[in-house]
């Protein structure tokens, strides 16, 4: 399965087909909110150098494979034009115990944050627009 | 040599393209392709350190020496998630 995906994220596919030593899995979604440092926001564009970022999350999952051997993890980012309530990224992971799970997912999407080349444009109700710079709070 | 630049988000606006296309000589280093874009774009030449850059897909530092066929980027800050 590819990591990007221009169509909504198919979380119940992302659930599927857990092993049978799987004790746990953890879900985290991020999701499009409506206001971000104070202002309101009606919709996110994402976009991404694709080829590179589809080599950069492969990276993270063998890194992460290393560090939580027993762990099996999935991870998918959407991009395109998203509107308020939608998920921009899902991770999750499974595990025999729920201490490996919960930091695998954690480790995963912050890493994904901090490396993928993935930028997203803001729009706001008066029809405006920039592009989020987080480094730059 | 020539090699191939792409430009995304904030970066594509302020040059105005999604890609290019340059002769460079041999030796050059992402570093000094960087410094010469700052000739060119004004947003470039605000930065006082080179943002992150890839070449090939793959994250590299300011001392890497280009290949003829190279494809570069020059990254702004991401922001997924």
């Amino acid at each position: 399965m590819s990591y990007l995906t221009s169509s909504p994220i198919d979380v119940a596919s992302l659930l599927l087909e857990a092993r049978d030593s799987d004790g746990a899995l953890c879900l985290f979604l991020g999701v499009v909110r409506n206001e971000n440092e104070g202002r309101p926001t009606t919709g996110i564009q994402y976009e991404a150098y694709g080829s590179m970022a589809e080599t950069e999350m492969e990276r993270i999952a063998r890194l992460l494979a290393t560090e939580f051997p027993d762990v099996e993890l999935r991870m998918q980012h959407r991009v395109g034009r998203l509107s308020v309530g939608e998920a921009s990224v899902a991770v999750v992971a499974l595990s025999p115990h729920r201490s490996e799970a919960f930091a695998a997912c954690r480790a995963a999407i912050d890493r994904i944050k901090t490396t993928v080349p993935i930028w997203k444009k803001e729009f706001h109700p008066d029809g405006s627009s920039h592009w989020v710079d987080p480094t730059k709070k | 040599m020539q090699i191939r630049i792409l430009h995304f988000a904030s970066f594509r606006d302020a040059v105005g393209r999604d890609a290019d296309v340059r002769e460079l000589s041999e030796g050059t280093r992402v570093r000094d392709l960087w410094a010469s874009l700052g000739h060119e774009v004004p947003l470039f030449a605000r930065f006082r350190a080179m943002p992150p850059a890839a070449v090939n897909r793959e994250y590299v530092s300011g001392e890497t020496v280009l290949q003829d066929g190279d494809e570069v980027a020059f990254l702004p800050p991401v922001a997924g998630g």
